[in-house]
């Protein structure tokens, strides 16, 4: 009897057991499934009185470690704890980093976001970063919050690069983010590939050889002749070209490709045919291979961050930390990337958010010295007026160039009037769809084909 | 009286202890199954982070998914590149199966491959694929070497390649596989009575007679199994074209199997088409089964 009633027992262990698992997962399935969050006058309430006393734990979602090494590096009042977790006073500050790489990041927020509203206290969001690729998005919703409800006037803002802000403007023109970086981009070119097939390094003579994409193919015949590649692959030149165009990936709902992107496959074939590039990713290893001497490659082109953040400039032996690259305009003007601050909504740490943006953002001297440490690019208008004219600065890694005058200029005529919420999926699967192209396998239309199918299986809203 | 209701009390704890095996297969596998199917008639989507649907559209996924008519090429992927692997495998595994198995060999260390040709499954696939990524890359160590070799003049791109991306793949299958396979088939063999081998050699059969005329017809059925095995296992094959060619089963989608195009549908959690492409994966998966079982399992002098 006992026997029995012990099995029984444990019998029924098992079996509620079971049924407490997938309790917890229905009713999590429920919560993820919650329309967006009610901001109801309670919220709004609740928001004022958490301001009043600020939540123990800050949680930062982001896609690599520039934001956290630009907060370690210049947030005042900062300490780090380990890799994943720092110190603001009494705040734990918790770093939840996951790859940007076939929308892992965006995947990993979405949930986490749409789960913000039933989310304990310490487990919500309170800052997330992200890409003018995909700012729409995020800012287009009720999931971020606004920055004039954080506490910051447009007087706060006005040093600001307009483009800057209008990434992160809202379909109702409200202000949704804040970015301490501008990035309008330039061209890198090695040094000692131009002296020795050009003649010069002076960057005002180079831009000769690549004023337009006409000189700056037949710069690449020249470069070949030499035994160098023009550029590490095809798609170097990518965001040139489209950041470009005069229209939309997206029109009502149809997917179009622009002129100038077509201009793109066009002259981009012509370079893969005659070996004067190579089809390698961005971020492979082929494709790194040019940041030293033996990569043979002439230029790159990229924003600010680029040279800072992945050149190899602090690795011997590459061209970077010998200071072998110089900077040009090249043939178009185009801006990379750039890193957005927002507030999650239902965050209870209002005043540190505030006081992170404010710092890193208009804080005039702490923005300074990111540009001197760093090489960034930030975005202050006047200071960046006055370091470009100031003599004293100049890039390490630039063989002592100072840029910034080429960068304000360049960050004054960034248009991003045809951004789209669609961008990062339509860039990235055309690239991977014109390699089968340029290489051979598949004529051009059969390459567009792959394209538009790959699109409508990201988007399924999308036609063609 | 009482003997009876005791036997009766057995039976009853024989269904108890069933209880957790059918409570996990109920949960896990079989509701799954059905939302499943049902999931396969809604329109059901995430833009953004707006959820589109779920809403009633009848067949019209199946109809998306048939009208492209690329779910026939990712069938047709996958089953070549089962084949490619299918068949060196079983080959390989047969012979170091017999050989491992024969006693009058006397292999010496059979002990140590037997664990050696099982260690490549032991790594996971995706660190396997990121090997051979590496590897085969255009300036990875296979190409500096075939260059210095002086086989080629110029970096082969094994990855831009139909026939090179597919035999890399089968090759990788095949090296994770064929100590499974290999085991599976030595455990097969040797359940074979070792008289009927003994009598085969009395009788004056020479090695290659006892493999043909004993061992393969006695081990039809753990060939049956291991067929069907490798077959489902091979049609729901992911990890390493996943991981080889970055999710995006290039060139041309030669290398895109039907499971990475589940999963292409998932990006946008569209569990409408996912579902559809699922009950299709899984009404193949029922009938090649059937076909294989009907074809091999069907032998009278197995009776």
């Amino acid at each position: 009897m006992r026997k029995k009633l012990l099995s029984s027992l444990l019998a029924l262990t098992m079996v509620v057991t079971m049924f407490a698992g997938c309790g917890g997962g229905s009713g999590t399935q429920t919560s993820g499934d919650s329309q967006a969050p009610s901001t109801t006058s309670a919220e709004k309430q609740e928001e004022v009185a958490a301001t009043a006393e600020e939540g123990k734990v800050l949680n930062i979602y982001c896609w690599n470690e520039e934001f956290k090494s630009r907060v370690t590096a210049h947030y005042p009042g900062y300490s780090e704890v380990d890799a994943t977790h720092g110190k603001i006073g009494d705040i734990d500050v918790v770093w939840n980093i996951t790859p940007n790489k076939d929308n892992a990041y965006q995947n990993n927020l979405d949930e986490t976001l749409l789960k913000q509203d039933s989310a304990a206290a310490d487990d919500k969001i309170d800052i997330f970063l992200v890409e003018a690729d995909y700012a729409l998005k995020y800012v287009d919703t009720p999931y971020t919050m606004a920055v004039s409800d954080l506490g910051i006037t447009d007087a706060d803002l006005a040093n600001q690069f307009q483009y800057t802000k209008d990434v992160v403007t809202d379909s109702n023109g409200v202000l949704k983010g804040l970015s301490w970086q501008g990035c309008p981009g330039a061209l890198f070119y090695n040094r000692e590939v131009a002296k020795e097939v050009l003649g010069t390094d002076d960057p005002a003579e180079v831009q000769k050889y690549l004023s337009d994409w006409d000189t700056f193919n037949k710069t690449a015949e020249t470069m070949k002749a030499a035994g160098y590649y023009m550029t590490a692959t095809v798609n170097d030149t990518y965001r040139t070209y489209s950041n470009n165009v005069s229209s939309k990936w997206v029109v009502d709902g149809k997917v179009v490709i622009d002129d100038n992107i077509m201009k793109w496959v066009e002259d981009s074939k012509k370079l893969v045919d005659g070996k004067m590039t190579g089809t390698a990713d961005l971020w492979s290893d082929d494709w790194s291979a040019g940041f030293y001497p033996d990569g043979k490659v002439f230029c790159y082109f990229g924003p600010a961050w680029f040279i800072n953040f992945s050149m190899a400039a602090d690795v011997e032996g590459s061209i970077g930390y010998n200071g072998g690259w110089a900077a040009t305009e090249g043939p178009q003007g185009f801006f990379w990337g750039g890193t957005w601050i927002c507030a999650a909504t239902g965050t209870d740490n209002v005043e540190t958010i505030k006081d992170i943006m404010l710092k890193l953002t208009t804080d005039e001297s702490i923005m300074k010295e990111i540009v001197v440490q760093d090489d960034d690019f930030v975005n202050n208008k006047p200071a960046m007026e006055a370091m470009a004219a100031d003599t004293s600065y100049s890039s390490k890694v630039l063989g002592g160039q100072n840029p910034l005058a080429m960068y304000c200029a360049g960050a004054g005529k960034i248009d991003l009037s045809n951004l789209s919420a669609y961008d990062q999926g339509c860039n990235e699967e055309f690239q991977k769809a014109m390699k089968n192209y340029f290489e051979g396998n598949a004529t051009l239309d059969e390459a567009l084909d792959i394209f538009y199918k790959a699109v409508t299986e990201k988007y399924p809203d999308l036609s063609y | 009286m009482k003997k009876r209701s005791k036997a009766v009390r057995y039976n009853k704890w024989g269904y108890i202890f069933l209880i957790p095996f059918f409570l996990v297969y109920i949960v896990f596998q079989l509701i799954p199954l059905f939302t499943t199917i049902y999931n396969s008639f809604f329109e059901n989507y995430r833009s953004g982070l707006t959820q589109i649907g779920p809403n009633f559209v009848g067949l019209e996924n199946y109809k998306t998914l048939f009208s492209g008519g690329d779910i026939w090429q990712y069938a047709k992927n996958t089953m070549v590149m089962w084949l490619m692997c299918f068949i060196p495998q079983i080959l390989l595994s047969l012979i170091l199966g017999a050989w491992f198995s024969d006693v009058r060999l006397r292999l010496k260390g059979s002990r140590f491959f037997k664990t050696a040709i099982y260690l490549p499954n032991l790594i996971m696939a995706s660190a396997f694929s990121m090997l051979f990524f590496t590897l085969f890359s255009e300036g990875g160590p296979i190409n500096s070497l075939l260059l210095q070799i002086g086989l080629i003049d110029e970096p082969f791109k094994f990855f831009s390649h139909v026939w090179s991306s597919r035999s890399l793949i089968a090759f990788m299958n095949l090296l994770m596989w064929f100590g499974n396979t290999t085991i599976l088939l030595m455990a097969g063999m040797m359940g074979i009575d070792t008289s009927l081998f003994e009598a085969a050699e009395v009788d004056g059969a020479t090695s290659t007679q006892t493999f043909f005329k004993i061992t393969l017809p006695l081990l039809r059925p753990i060939l049956v199994y291991v067929m069907v095995t490798s077959l489902i296992g091979g049609l729901q094959m992911f990890d390493v074209p996943q991981i080889l060619t970055d999710g995006s089963g290039e060139p041309m989608r030669s290398t895109m199997t039907l499971i990475m195009f589940l999963n292409k549908h998932l990006y946008s959690k569209n569990y409408g088409m996912a579902g559809a492409l699922s009950v299709i994966l899984f009404i193949i998966t029922a009938i090649l089964s059937l076909v294989v079982f009907k074809v091999t399992g069907n032998d009278k002098r197995k009776a």
